[in-house]
């Protein structure tokens, strides 16, 4: 019942080819502007340049937010469509139902962290030192964390103006903190704090160890347990947040 | 056996009594007409037997169990009045899903699709199909799983008359084979199709009748002016 449940997802997914085609081409274009943007910036000896290391952290960021959305709306349309009420009078389990949705936008997310990494590996000759399978299993993990939080999410959302709005509260704190727009050691020790429990600070983190070292460290392992540790925690909240009986 | 057993049944919604004690059986193999005014709780009921309505007291037991229980979910089909299918799916892709839901395979998905007269209409999306159609295509979903229940919310509403007979035949047989159904109307004409009428008024069960007794109690061989009468008598106006 999972699988027919991502494969419905999917399919929904198919019958909307713009949404594909925005989901594949944005972050890569995104990017581009970075890298133009970037290019001609001096890069100090010994460091590594500002396109490498904010552009590495983008292939994480886009899939997380890109997944938030789009799952809080799907996640909205299935309560105001009825649908989620109907789903809950047949044998489909809410966790079934759940992670039917966090595998067709994890797959999903694959095939956009696929083309992204791609694209800005050769064109914008983004340099890596260890492996880029991995920045694409971060990227998928970093999607099913937005999956799981947009679902958590649109539980309190009561429109689609509502649910948008939880984009930028959810997400932007975890960008400000994250230590990308200001390393973590020079900020306010609460700031820091904060930081250390949101999960996307550990999925930078893999991100900026993937793109130093050639190895794979026992690091970016943890990091990836806690970002895959906070979409179980988030995925079972929204479990609880789906109510056969309501008045 | 009772399919459906109703006691002492109230529900409130919001802060507002919606059902003030309603207590009725429903044989197995019957069709059940639900009818009543705009506003009288058929939706309210019917949600309340398949388990999705939070009720006040009472107690609902649906094919032995108590209403809303896990081992029903494979035993009882809901159709909700309003269309409840994905938009952005065609018409087999939906009842594809929800046959997959209740185990069944495509085979039985293309079959509920020509059930409800929709072969034609398979490949399009429902979003492009027109209100009646949409509303078969949500049936489509619950026949597929050939339940032993069938709550059913206005399932003829905004069809034509060919298509109307044609889904109460369906009913019929259905019932004829051994399935339960309860469907709501508020077409009196309808109720002449069911075995069995609850006629709902304000939330009270105003009468748990036959067609022929309704005819006989209302003094007259049309089911809309009996049902009238019917009410005038309860509300003590002189009919
Ligand atoms: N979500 C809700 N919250 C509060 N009250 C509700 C809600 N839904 C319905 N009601 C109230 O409950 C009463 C019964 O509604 P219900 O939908 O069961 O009527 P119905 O007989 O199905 O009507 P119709 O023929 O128009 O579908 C109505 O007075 C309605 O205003
Ligand atoms: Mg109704």
């Amino acid at each position: 019942m999972t699988a027919a449940t991502a494969g419905r997802v999917l399919r929904q997914l198919r019958h909307d080819p713009r949404t594909i085609a925005m989901m594949l081409a944005v972050p890569g274009l995104l990017l581009g502007l970075l890298y133009l943007l970037w290019k001609d910036l001096p890069t100090p000896p010994g460091q590594v340049g500002v396109f490498d290391r904010v552009g590495l952290t983008m292939l994480g960021i886009f899939p997380f937010v890109v997944m938030f959305l789009v799952t809080s709306i799907a996640m909205l349309r299935e309560r105001t469509s009825g649908t989620l009420e109907r789903l809950l009078t047949t044998p489909l389990s809410r966790p079934a139902l759940l992670l039917g949705y966090g595998i067709a936008f994890g797959l999903a997310a694959a095939l956009q962290a696929v083309v992204t990494v791609a694209v800005a590996t050769t064109l914008y000759d983004l340099t890596v030192a260890g492996s880029l399978a991995l920045v694409v299993l971060i990227a998928v993990v970093d999607a099913i964390l937005g999956v799981a939080l947009g679902l958590l999410a649109s539980a309190f959302a009561r429109s689609e103006f509502q649910a948008v709005q939880f984009m930028p509260v959810i997400v932007l704190p975890q960008f400000f903190l994250c230590g990308l727009l200001a390393p973590r050691e020079q900020m306010a020790g609460w700031l820091q704090a904060v930081s250390d429990v949101l999960p996307l600070t550990y999925a930078v983190d893999a991100l900026q160890e993937v793109g130093r070292s050639s190895e794979v460290t026992g690091r970016i392992w943890l990091d990836l347990a806690a970002v895959a540790g906070t979409a179980v925690l988030a995925l079972a909240l929204a479990a609880g947040t789906l109510r056969r009986r309501t008045s | 056996m009772d399919a459906v057993v109703v006691r002492d049944l109230v529900v409130e919604r919001g802060r507002r009594g919606v059902l003030h004690g309603l207590g009725f059986a429903i044989p197995t193999g019957q069709l059940t007409g639900l009818l009543g005014p705009s506003g009288s709780g058929k939706s309210t009921l019917m949600r309340a037997l398949v388990g999705v309505q939070r009720v006040r007291s009472g107690e609902v037991t649906v094919l032995g169990e108590p209403a809303g229980s896990p081992g029903l979910r494979r035993r009882v089909g809901y159709v909700t009045q309003a269309p409840s299918v994905y938009g952005d799916l065609t018409v087999r892709e939906n009842v594809r899903y929800f046959a997959a839901l209740y185990g069944r395979g495509a085979r039985e998905a293309d079959a509920a699709v020509a059930d409800v007269g929709l072969a034609e209409a398979a490949h399009q999306l429902v979003d492009d199909l027109s209100g009646g159609q949409r509303g078969r295509a949500s049936l489509a979903c619950a026949l597929v799983g050939e339940p032993e229940l069938l709550v059913l919310d206005e399932p003829t509403v905004g069809l034509d008359p060919v298509l109307r007979a044609e889904l109460w035949a369906r009913f019929a047989a259905l019932a004829a084979a051994g399935t339960t159904l309860v469907v709501s109307s508020h077409v009196m004409d309808e109720a002449r199709r069911c075995d069995r009428l609850l006629l709902l008024r304000d939330g009270d069960l105003l009468a748990d009748t036959t067609p022929a007794r309704l005819r006989a109690d209302g003094g007259s061989p049309d089911l809309e002016e009996a049902f009238l009468a019917l009410v005038r008598a309860s509300a003590g106006v002189p009919a």
